[in-house]
């Protein structure tokens, strides 16, 4: 469990989030949802601990965050960021290996090179993993990140905005993936996901976050509806079901 | 690590020829009965042989360094006031403490050094990652200054002679036993660079990866600043300003064989030492038995890379 007390956060005069109180349960798939400037990044980078904790108290599994070693928690929850552009020139498979960095400080051993090339593998990447991360494309160079998240193989795994530059094919995949860490191994996942439809259809626990604010929270069924989504977008939306799962219409 | 070999094999022709190469002739295969010759190569010639070796091999793994701390190549240990602010320290201590020995006036010429890059390093990471250009340009700005400030206090000293000594293009002529070894502190430096070598790669993708796979990036940044900070300390005191060595070596290595540090950084070291031999050994010959510095001609074919790197690669960082 990720539990998250009265966090707020401030950029210079302005607020981002207000007195955050919730919570991400273990061993299920946790969809942020909410439109863009809601403040899900920054909730997200607050509990990777890749922003300074202002106010209130964060803990991962009982580890508070703000008495935890960054490198212990390394081993609990890896974190992709929005923004995975970076300037090293490094192969595909460099950069996965560097994964397994919080596990061996250095030394890896077989073990790690055996869950590197998997996680390869399991993004496709194989075929790729001597070429240079600038020279692939972005969505390939994206699963290269994910890669790098996978190999890591922690209890808690946050990614925001993962299915970024993906195509539908590699979307499903991955959502596919991380459903079945979730469900076969239990490991929990958080992920902030742009496409609404894709929480609907594969997330078992949703946040709906706007204005720095939590707007609603619960299982797919109880957030996905017409008056809470119409409200969190300030749009007309429909939702239907198919597959026993809501699904969001919201062309006009 | 295909490319160490060669790079080794190369490197050890150059310091052949640069044990040889001089206005005494020292013939390696009969020195055994020639005292004199023997004087020569265990006094003058080896010293500077290990001398440029080190040197341009410290200074090429202080620029991979650097170039990691910042996240931008277009940045080398020479262009960033490291050198500047450690004269700045090597002043205040003759100023202040003219008798002190010479590991005090060494440290204190670290701390100012590693002072100096600190600033150049926190003035950059304020700068927007886009503005590639900016960087070195600021660095430039702020060696600048510095060397104004140095200026200025040594004039109103009467130490300039000093000032132009550390900052003046680098040359290795004077080196002879006993007056060199300080350059193996700052070899030893780039060691501790590889033997770190995942972390600053680690740093090279950014702060937030590096966060989240467990480093402490303070942590790292000190360790970064430390190692370039002695390097040019101990080179600056020893031979003077060697520029574009920094560089350009890191710049070559990191277009064949990527940002893997625990595998560039011995090549980078290699690479380094035998470049700046060879510039070392040409200026001696080119006019011999008359010397042209090493950091004259180091300067000339530098730039020719430096701006060949520009074109060859102007869009990424
Ligand atoms: N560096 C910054 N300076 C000022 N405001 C920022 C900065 N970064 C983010 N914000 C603001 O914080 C709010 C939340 O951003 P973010 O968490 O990225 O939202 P989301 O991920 O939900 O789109 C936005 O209104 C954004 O404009
Ligand atoms: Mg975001």
């Amino acid at each position: 469990m990720i539990r998250i007390e009265d966090v707020s956060h401030s950029i210079g005069p302005a607020r981002i989030l207000h007195d955050i109180r919730t919570g991400f349960p273990k061993g299920r798939l946790t969809a942020l949802i909410g439109p863009n400037g809601a403040g899900k990044s920054t909730l997200v980078r607050l509990v990777g601990r890749l922003e300074n904790l202002q106010s209130g108290r964060i803990s991962v599994d009982g580890h508070d965050l703000a008495l935890t070693q960054t490198l212990e928690l390394a081993r609990v929850m890896a974190i992709l960021g929005q923004d995975t552009a970076i300037a090293s020139r490094l192969r595909v498979r460099e950069l996965v290996a560097f994964g397994r960095w919080p596990h061996h400080n250095g030394r890896p051993r077989a073990d790690d090179h055996a869950r590197v090339e998997t996680a390869l593998e399991n993004f496709a990447l194989t075929q790729l993993a001597d070429r240079f991360l600038d020279e692939i494309s972005g969505g390939q160079a994206q699963r290269a990140h994910i890669a790098m998240c996978f190999a890591q193989d922690t209890p808690w795994l946050l990614l925001d905005e993962p299915l970024n530059n993906l195509d539908m094919s590699h979307s499903r995949a991955l959502m596919q993936r991380v459903s079945d860490l979730v469900r076969r191994q239990g490991r929990s996942v958080v992920m902030v996901v742009h496409e609404i439809n894709y929480a609907a259809a594969w997330a078992d626990h949703i946040i709906a976050m706007k204005d720095g604010r939590i707007m609603a929270e619960g299982d797919p069924d109880t957030v996905l509806n017409q008056r809470t989504l119409s409200e969190l977008y300030d749009a007309d939306v429909q939702v239907s079901r198919h597959q026993d799962r809501p699904l969001v219409l919201h062309h006009a | 690590m295909r490319y160490l070999p060669g790079a080794i094999l190369v490197l050890a022709l150059l310091m052949l020829a640069s044990l040889t190469v001089g206005a005494a002739s020292v013939d390696l295969t009969t020195i055994r009965q020639d005292p004199y010759a023997m004087l020569v190569l265990l006094e003058s010639r080896l010293p500077r042989t290990l001398a440029v070796a080190l040197t341009g091999s410290a200074l090429a793994v202080a620029g991979v360094v650097l170039q990691s701390l910042v996240r931008n190549r277009f940045v080398g240990p020479e262009t960033t006031g490291t050198a500047e602010s450690a004269a700045l320290g090597l002043l205040a201590i003759t100023i202040l403490a003219p008798g002190a020995p010479i590991w005090a006036r060494m440290g204190v010429a670290s701390l100012a050094a590693m002072a100096g890059t600190a600033l150049f390093v926190t003035i950059i990471r304020r700068l927007p990652v886009r503005e590639v250009m900016l960087v070195p340009i600021a660095g430039l700005v702020l060696a600048g200054v510095l060397r104004a400030i140095a200026t200025f206090i040594g004039w109103q000293t009467d130490l300039l002679q000093y000032v132009d000594g550390w900052l003046m293009a680098g040359e290795f002529s004077g080196v002879i036993a006993g007056r060199y070894e300080l350059l193996w502190i700052a070899a030893l430096a780039a060691g501790l660079a590889w033997f770190a070598a995942d972390r600053f790669a680690i740093l090279g993708l950014g702060d937030q990866v590096a966060t989240g796979l467990g480093l402490s990036v303070r942590a790292v940044m000190r360790l970064g600043l430390a190692v370039v900070a002695v390097v040019m300390a101990m080179v600056m005191t020893t031979v003077g300003l060697i520029p574009f060595l920094g560089l350009v070596v890191p710049n070559i290595v990191a277009r064949i064989m990527g940002d893997n540090l625990r595998a560039s950084i011995p090549v980078v070291a290699v690479f380094g030492a035998a470049l700046l031999l060879a510039c070392d050994l040409i200026g001696r010959l080119i006019r011999y038995p008359y010397e042209i510095p090493v950091g004259t001609i180091l300067g000339v074919i530098g730039a020719a890379i430096f701006l060949w790197m520009l074109y060859a690669r102007p869009a990424r960082g």
